[in-house]
Formats: C-alpha cells, sequence, structure tokens
C-alpha cells in the first residue's frame, strides 16, 4: 500500500477537531476533562505562540516535506512491523514487535524531536531547552541540536545523571550542555521544573522541546502528532502483512505516554482496536515504590496539565519509583488519563520483576534486547491471554543498550 | 469593605511581604505575620508550600521544601490562621499553587480562607480563563479577591482583559524571570513600569520579583502603587530569624 499523500493537513490528522472524537483532543485542548495549559502567566506568551502556529506550521508542505525526508534518512524510517515468530508460538498469538528500537539513537523519541526541531526553527527560535530523565529524550534533543546548529541545553536530575553516565556523555559529545537539577528530589519532575524556569527566565529565543505527551496544551496534542507516524506505518505495514489495516490489540508501556500515544494515534477512534496501556508498577502496585499513575493518581495539576497524578491527601507531588527509569514519572499525559477514565484503554501494571523477566525471555527467544520500558509491554503476555488469531501489536520502543548495567546488576551477569 | 481594598486607598507606597508558611519552623507562622505588621508593613502573602513550585527560583523552592519537611500542610495552616484576626489587621493573602487548594477544594479552601479572614489570593498557576469560567463566581461568593500577574511579555490586550476582571491590583511582575534571580532594576524595567502606567488601568499595580532592598524598593514603586518581597525576606528568616524582621522592614522602607 502506497503512503499517503499529504499536504494541506497537519502530520496526525485533521487540522480542527470536529467534536466527533470522543477520544482524542478537542477544540479547548481538552482530552475529555484532562489537559489544558494551567501555566504561569510568565510562560502565556511562549505557550500561546506554540499553541496558534503549530497546526499551521505542521500543515505546510515544506514542513511536512522536511520531515518526512529526516524521518525517512536520517532517523532511517519506516521502522519494521516485525512478525515475532517464536514469542507467538510461545503465547499462542500472532505477536508483531514495532520496532521504534531501530531509530537512529535507540527508540521512538527521536520522531517527536525531530518534528521539534523543525518546529522551533520557523519559530524563529535559536535556543533549545529540554528535560530529561534516563537521558533518552536529552540524547535524541541534542542529536537534532548537532543537526541544526541550534544551542542545546538539557536539564537532568543530579540523581539520573549520576545513574545515566553513558548518556550523559553522549550529549555532551553532541554539543549540549546538561544543566543538574538540584531542586526537589532531584530526577525527571525536577528536570521539568528547572526546563519551565528556564523557559520562564528566557521566554523570547527559547523553544522548549518537551519529551512525551505531558505538559500544557498544545504539547500534548502535538507530541502525539509527531509520534503518530508510528500507527500510520502499522496501518500500512500490517495491510501487507496480514491483510488488515488493523490489529486487535496495541500494547504499549506508559510512563508520560509518548510512545503509545505514537502506537495509537490513527486507532484512538476505532474501538474495534482494542488498547492496552503497561505502567510501571516498580516493586508492587501498593508497596510505596511504584509508578502505575492510573491505579495510584488522583486527578490534579502536574506541568501545566490537568491529569492523573501521584500526590499526598495534600497534593504534594509524590516521586514515583520504576527499575525503568523513563517510566518513573509521577503523572501520566493526559490523552492517557483520558484513556484511562472512558476506559477506552485497559490499564495493566507490571512489577520490575515481571518486565525483567519479559526482557530477558525476548533477548532468548527473538535476539532482540529490549529497553526496560518497552519490556514492561512485553509482560504483557504473562498476564493476560489472547486469542490464537488475535493480532496484537507491541510498541517496542526502544533498545536496551542504555539498560546494560541494570541489566547487568539484576541478572548478575 | 475588604481590607485590600481599603489599603489601597491609602495614600501611601505599599510595601507586601511574601513568606512560606512553615519555615523557617512549623510554627513561626504567626510570629512572622505580627512581627511583619509590628514592623509596619502594609500587606502579608502568605506562602502554602508546593513540592513543585514553577515559578519560583531557588530560594522559595528550598523553604517550601523545608517548609514540607517540618510538616506544613494546608490544614495545618488553617488552623495556624484560625485566630489572626484577633491581633492582625493588615490584609492577608495566600498565594499557593492551584494543585495543593484543587485537592482541598476550591469551594473549600475559600470557604476556609472567607472564615479565617483571608483578603486575597494568588495563585499563579491558575488561568485566567479558567477562574473566569469555573471558580470567579465561588471567590466572589466569599469576597476573596483573586490577584494576577502580568509581565513585560503580556499583550496590552490581554492586560486590559486582566484589568477588567480584576478587582484589587495587579501583581506586576519586573522581568522575564523567576523569583528571587533579580539583581537590580533597569532602564528596561522602568520603561515597562511607564508603559503600564501610561494605560491608565482601573487597577492599581504592585511589583514583584527583584526587590530586595531600599534602592529596588523605590525604582518599582516610582510608578506603581507598591512592591512586593519574597526572597529577600526568606533570605533574611534564614540568616537572622524571626526577631529581627522589624531590622529587615525598616532597610527597606526608611
Amino acid at each position: 500500500m502506497v503512503k499517503q499523500e499529504n499536504t494541506a493537513i497537519p502530520i496526525g490528522g485533521s487540522e480542527v477537531v470536529g467534536g466527533k472524537e470522543l477520544y482524542n483532543i478537542n477544540h479547548k485542548g481538552y482530552y475529555g476533562e484532562f489537559g489544558g495549559a494551567y501555566i504561569p502567566e510568565m510562560l502565556f506568551p511562549n505557550v500561546e505562540e506554540l499553541r496558534q502556529n503549530y497546526l499551521k506550521i505542521m500543515a505546510e508542505p515544506d514542513f511536512r516535506s522536511e520531515f518526512d525526508q529526516l524521518l525517512k534518512d536520517y532517523v532511517g524510517r519506516p521502522s519494521p512491523l516485525y512478525f515475532a515468530k517464536l514469542l507467538s508460538e510461545k503465547y499462542q498469538t500472532k505477536i508483531y514487535l514495532k520496532r521504534e528500537d531501530l531509530n537512529h539513537t535507540g527508540a521512538h523519541k527521536i520522531n517527536n524531536t525531530i518534528g521539534q526541531i523543525l518546529m522551533a526553527k520557523r519559530l524563529g527560535k535559536k535556543r533549545i531547552i529540554a528535560e530529561t530523565g534516563a537521558g533518552q529524550h536529552g540524547v535524541a534533543t541534542a542529536t537534532v541540536c548537532a543537526l541544526m546548529g541550534l544551542e542545546c541545553i538539557v536539564y537532568m536530575g543530579e540523581i539520573d545523571i549520576a545513574r545515566q553516565a553513558p548518556n550523559v556523555a553522549r550529549m555532551k559529545m553532541l554539543g549540549a550542555t546538561v544543566i543538574p537539577a538540584l531542586s526537589g528530589s532531584r530526577t525527571l519532575k525536577d528536570a521539568t521544573n528547572e526546563a519551565i524556569r528556564d523557559w520562564i527566565n528566557n521566554p523570547i529565543d527559547t523553544h522548549y522541546i518537551i519529551g512525551s505527551v505531558v505538559g500544557p496544551h498544545p504539547y500534548p496534542d502535538m507530541v502525539a502528532r509527531f509520534q503518530s507516524v508510528v500507527s500510520e506505518e502499522i496501518q500500512w505495514q500490517l495491510q501487507e502483512k496480514e491483510g488488515k489495516l488493523k490489529p486487535d490489540y496495541i500494547v504499549a508501556c506508559v510512563g508520560g505516554g509518548s510512545n503509545a500515544a505514537g502506537a495509537y494515534y490513527h486507532f484512538l477512534e476505532d474501538t474495534d482496536v482494542k488498547l492496552i496501556a503497561v505502567e510501571a508498577a516498580g516493586l508492587g502496585v501498593h508497596s510505596g515504590e511504584s509508578a502505575a499513575t492510573s491505579i495510584l493518581g488522583k486527578e490534579g495539576i502536574i506541568h501545566g496539565s490537568k491529569t492523573l497524578l501521584m500526590q499526598t491527601n495534600d497534593g504534594q507531588i509524590i516521586e514515583p519509583y520504576s527499575i525503568s527509569a523513563g517510566l518513573d514519572y509521577p503523572g501520566v499525559g493526559p490523552m492517557h488519563a483520558h484513556l484511562y477514565k472512558t476506559g477506552r484503554a485497559e490499564f495493566i501494571a507490571v512489577t520490575d520483576d515481571q518486565a525483567m523477566k519479559a526482557g530477558m525471555a525476548l533477548c532468548k527467544l527473538e535476539g532482540i534486547i529490549p529497553a526496560i520500558e518497552s519490556s514492561h509491554a512485553l509482560a504483557i503476555f504473562e498476564q493476560k491471554k489472547f486469542n490464537a488469531d488475535d493480532v496484537v501489536v507491541v510498541s517496542l520502543s526502544g533498545r536496551g543498550d542504555k539498560d546494560l548495567n541494570t541489566y547487568i546488576n539484576y541478572f548478575k551477569l | 469593605m475588604n481590607r485590600i481594598i481599603s489599603k489601597l486607598q491609602e495614600d501611601k507606597k505599599l510595601l507586601s511581604i511574601y513568606f512560606t508558611a512553615g519555615y523557617p519552623n512549623l510554627n513561626d507562622t504567626s510570629t512572622i505575620i505580627q512581627n511583619l505588621e509590628r514592623s509596619g508593613v502594609d500587606m502579608i502573602e502568605i506562602g502554602l508550600p508546593f513540592s513543585d513550585p514553577l515559578a519560583d527560583g531557588s530560594t522559595i523552592q528550598v523553604s517550601s521544601t523545608q517548609a514540607l519537611k517540618n510538616g506544613m500542610t494546608t490544614e495545618r495552616l488553617f488552623e495556624q490562621l484560625k485566630d489572626i484576626r484577633k491581633s492582625v489587621s493588615i490584609p492577608l493573602i495566600i498565594m499557593g499553587y492551584f494543585n495543593p487548594i484543587l485537592q482541598y477544594g476550591v469551594e473549600a479552601f475559600c470557604k476556609k480562607c472567607s472564615e479565617i479572614g483571608i483578603d486575597g489570593l494568588i495563585i499563579p498557576d491558575l488561568p485566567v480563563n479558567v477562574y473566569f469560567d469555573q471558580y470567579k463566581i465561588i471567590f466572589e461568593k466569599y469576597g476573596l479577591i483573586n490577584v494576577f500577574l502580568i509581565t513585560p511579555q503580556t499583550s496590552n490586550e490581554r492586560i486590559e482583559f486582566i484589568d477588567s476582571i480584576s478587582n484589587g491590583f495587579i501583581y506586576m511582575v519586573s522581568s522575564a524571570s523567576v523569583t528571587g534571580s533579580q539583581s537590580g532594576f533597569g532602564s528596561k524595567q522602568s520603561n515597562y513600569f511607564k508603559r503600564i502606567s501610561n494605560m491608565q488601568l482601573k487597577n492599581p499595580q504592585i511589583v514583584g520579583f527583584g526587590i530586595s532592598n531600599n534602592k529596588t524598593f523605590l525604582q518599582a514603586t516610582q510608578y506603581t502603587k507598591g512592591a512586593i518581597i519574597g526572597s529577600a525576606f526568606i533570605k533574611h528568616l534564614t540568616e537572622k530569624g524571626v526577631d529581627t524582621i522589624d531590622t529587615f522592614v525598616k532597610s527597606i522602607v526608611k
């Protein structure tokens, strides 16, 4: 099947959401009751500039062709949709892996940073800031900044800097300045706070590349649209391989939720396709060391968005835990909060142990070392039984190279 | 009449002081408030600490983290303030981020504020349009003034809108920055103060962010009704404690 040729509408779909959408964003910037832009006035001009321009820019033919070209030649898209034969035999169902791990820089994150760097250029920005937890989004941002010759500043929690030395080195090699976030718990949420503070201090020349479908509107929508290339490819790849346009299930891990948003995007309104979101239960959902936001979270405001977040009764944000640095975010994107609340997606929590086991199983069965984030999605097959003729697409969001130390320590390799 | 409104009618430049409730010690709240009033401060902003204060620089962040460690909660703050009106008569404003207020319940929070004798609220991350659509009616029911921020980047059109829905004063953020990060004002700031002053808004303006001493207080109030000090006061509390508040205030307003 030929890829859809499209020049008039923005990446991801129709220019104006028509009100029929039950699960995608509405014209006010909300997914159901979640989303919006709960930001201090100091950020209003920056966010408003982006809100007024993002769809317009994404619909420009030259933006689209530059984006598509870079995804093809630089990122290496389309990423394969791989039929995992041995995994399928083991679990008696048809399992396809969407190989985002094969992208340049090793994960789906680059789809978004390519889109946002092109956006930043068209907005005339000279300086790029980003937050990062494990360093994957930081590396993907530093990469595109190097490519485009823009200054890059990455905020990273002091504790994460110590835990993720190779990614810190990568960012530095790519020319980025890595600034430690010293406030609060000194991890991802604090790195995000610091990036937002930087943006407050530099309102004119700076663009903030958020790494997930979180933050104030229009970020969740913009990031979801850039990541929607994943579900767009799944459509035509499945047609080629299975002769059908849609799978029965899509499974993805959810931290902030960007790889899930990308894998779900073109199927959001089609309820024939069942969506499964896998969250990190850490040591167990109710162990006190968990990142299962949908189950443990309550409605509130985090980083400018109304969503579900882990917080005390008093509204203070709780630091989550997961063995996977990419999943320990105390909130979840507003799209996912809405998918949870409406029951559109089934949320399943997977512990550290279950994820590590599933990750190792994929290595042995298919010869693929997955990121620990993606291992959470793979753990679904030990928890849920699928029919033999079900087509289950799993978003293999990243590769495991960055997690070698964790694998080594866990399995005493 | 709301105490903020009557205070704004006084023929003087106003000094408002911010402090984080629960800092340096959990139970310093009423002592700090009483000492501030006794020292001649015109208005007080009581900071409800939050784990993730986006618009604040390191001084207020650190004080918030410490206050939470000390055990400060919304309920405890209300408990500490319940008799405050027996000893204090200047306007009191609670400044806090939206999430803790949302968890308490916006209406319950407003009701409690009104019972205690709080006059207004500053909620930096409650957007103007959300306030207008959902919460204005509640604030008004409990006689609370909601104070909005403007910055040098806020468009004139938006300033006029904010002015139209405000009924106390406008909190003028002195420059594009988080709290506590400026040292002194230049011509950029005074041009901005002058520009806003020339707009002839119905609400007076009070300047915050970057005021730390007598010089910056005078610069900030040349074209405006008053100034707010936060980080510099927190630093004073950290270094000198709650007993020398008078010295600090006298160094600002000579």
